[in-house]
């Protein structure tokens, strides 16, 4: 794959926007975007295990590729994904106790998130280079960072709005997210040009 | 809230009253997508078409069915620590199985599916079974679980790629449904329409639950006023 460096950011950053059009990490997106502060570090979590993830990840595929072994590719990166989560988690419990608390039961659940093992799934499937996959692995991350940042903004907003009592929770999400959608579609034309 | 205390009184039931329950729950009562909401995302992501919806939805329920066995058999073997990786490994294992399987049977359904089958370890409904109900429960009693919320979660896949398939593409299971005259309302197969489409389906379910729970309370307040007058 000789596919340049930009065009593997935009695609992954705004094109197919992990979250809002290839529908990755929703439970998460879902979950988490109640409020803003706790939503962008959130963000930023999952973007460090994203990234500790594919590095190790592409590594670890050479070694399997190397001993003929890639019926183990999925147990083998979400072993590296569960040691990267936990690695983590330790690290935010001792810098910032009260983000840990905020975070709760989604940091743990990061190792479920379909996003971070999606990246390594797909730098493989995609034959990228290592820098390649970090590249893909920062936008793809920033782009879920973005989208859950963006959500909750919109989130906070509507909390204060008069919803008909049925429609509040995740059916309100879920149209919030639609709009949010459609409005990446929009980037759908820079794919072309790339 | 009937609906959601329904769990906990499943776990502290009497056997006679839990053993068909298990399957039943998960496949209306406590429906994984339309109730619980988890695993929303082969729920949006695969449902543009019914066949897709159908292939992932059973590719699921095998991975949860056998998960689901082989962790109740080992459940006392499992230290409370690692319970977690330990449930992560096993669930990975048979996905595995499922992946080389699907491509095995069908290699179109293998292509449509592509990186969604790998990603059925990381959907958060396979691995909260076993820490809800399987890594507490017998054997029989967790694979039927496993099959009950599986099924549940097909059906509602099935629910949701009907409405997309249908009026994105005007098709049924490949099938034309309109004349020729048809405008596929193209935006249904989009990710929007799977957004906007789960968000109708979820406020119909939410608009049946309230209208039974209703109903319930007014023939509930109905036989009190009814006590009450024969008391006084």
């Amino acid at each position: 794959m000789n596919e340049s460096l930009t065009h593997i950011f935009l695609d992954a950053f705004l094109i197919n926007n992990f979250v809002l059009c290839v529908f990755l990490g929703m439970c998460s997106f879902l979950g988490m975007s109640g409020k803003f502060s706790t939503a962008w570090r959130m963000g930023v979590s999952v973007m460090f295990v994203i990234i500790v993830s594919s590095v190790l990840s592409y590594g670890a595929n050479l070694l399997l590729v190397r001993f003929h072994a890639e019926y183990l590719r999925i147990i083998v990166y979400i072993i590296i994904i569960a040691a990267t989560v936990q690695l983590t988690e330790m690290f935010i419990r001792k810098k910032s106790p009260s983000l840990f608390r905020e975070l709760g039961v989604y940091l743990p659940l990061i190792t479920t998130n379909c996003a971070v093992l999606a990246v390594p799934l797909f730098q493989t499937f995609r034959k990228y280079n290592l820098v390649q996959s970090t590249v893909f692995a920062i936008a793809a991350s920033g782009g879920y960072c973005v989208a859950l940042s963006l959500l909750s903004l919109v989130r906070e907003r509507t909390d204060l709005g008069d919803i008909p009592l049925l429609a509040r929770g995740t059916a309100l999400t879920l149209v919030l997210a639609a709009i949010l959608s459609l409005a990446f579609m929009g980037f759908a034309g820079m794919g072309n040009g790339g | 809230m009937s609906e959601t205390s329904a769990p906990v009184s499943c776990h502290a039931a009497p056997a006679s009253v839990a053993i068909d329950n298990p399957f039943v729950n998960g496949l209306w009562k406590q429906n994984p997508v339309f109730v619980m909401v988890l695993g929303m995302c082969p729920t949006l992501a695969i449902t543009n078409s019914v066949q897709n919806a159908v292939a992932m939805g059973l590719a699921t329920t095998f991975v949860m069915v056998c998960s689901n066995g082989m962790i109740s058999l080992i459940r006392k073997l499992i230290p409370k620590q690692v319970r977690i990786a330990t449930y992560i490994a096993i669930i990975a294992t048979w996905v595995t199985v499922v992946d080389y399987l699907v491509k095995a049977i069908s290699i179109d359904v293998y292509k449509a599916l592509g990186a969604y089958i790998p990603l059925i370890v990381s959907n958060c409904l396979v691995l909260e079974r076993p820490e809800a109900y399987a890594g507490k429960n017998p054997v029989g009693k967790s694979m039927l679980d496993g099959l009950g919320m599986g099924l549940g979660f097909a059906f509602a896949l099935t629910c949701l790629g009907t409405v997309r398939e249908v009026l994105g593409a005007g098709t049924f299971l490949g099938v034309p449904l309109f004349g020729r005259n048809f405008e596929p309302w193209v935006l249904f197969l989009l990710p929007p329409g799977g957004f906007i489409s789960l968000a109708m389906w979820l406020l119909t379910f939410t608009l049946v639950r309230e209208r039974h729970a209703k109903q319930r309370r007014d023939i509930q307040e109905a036989a009190i006023a009814q006590t009450m007058e024969v008391s006084s």
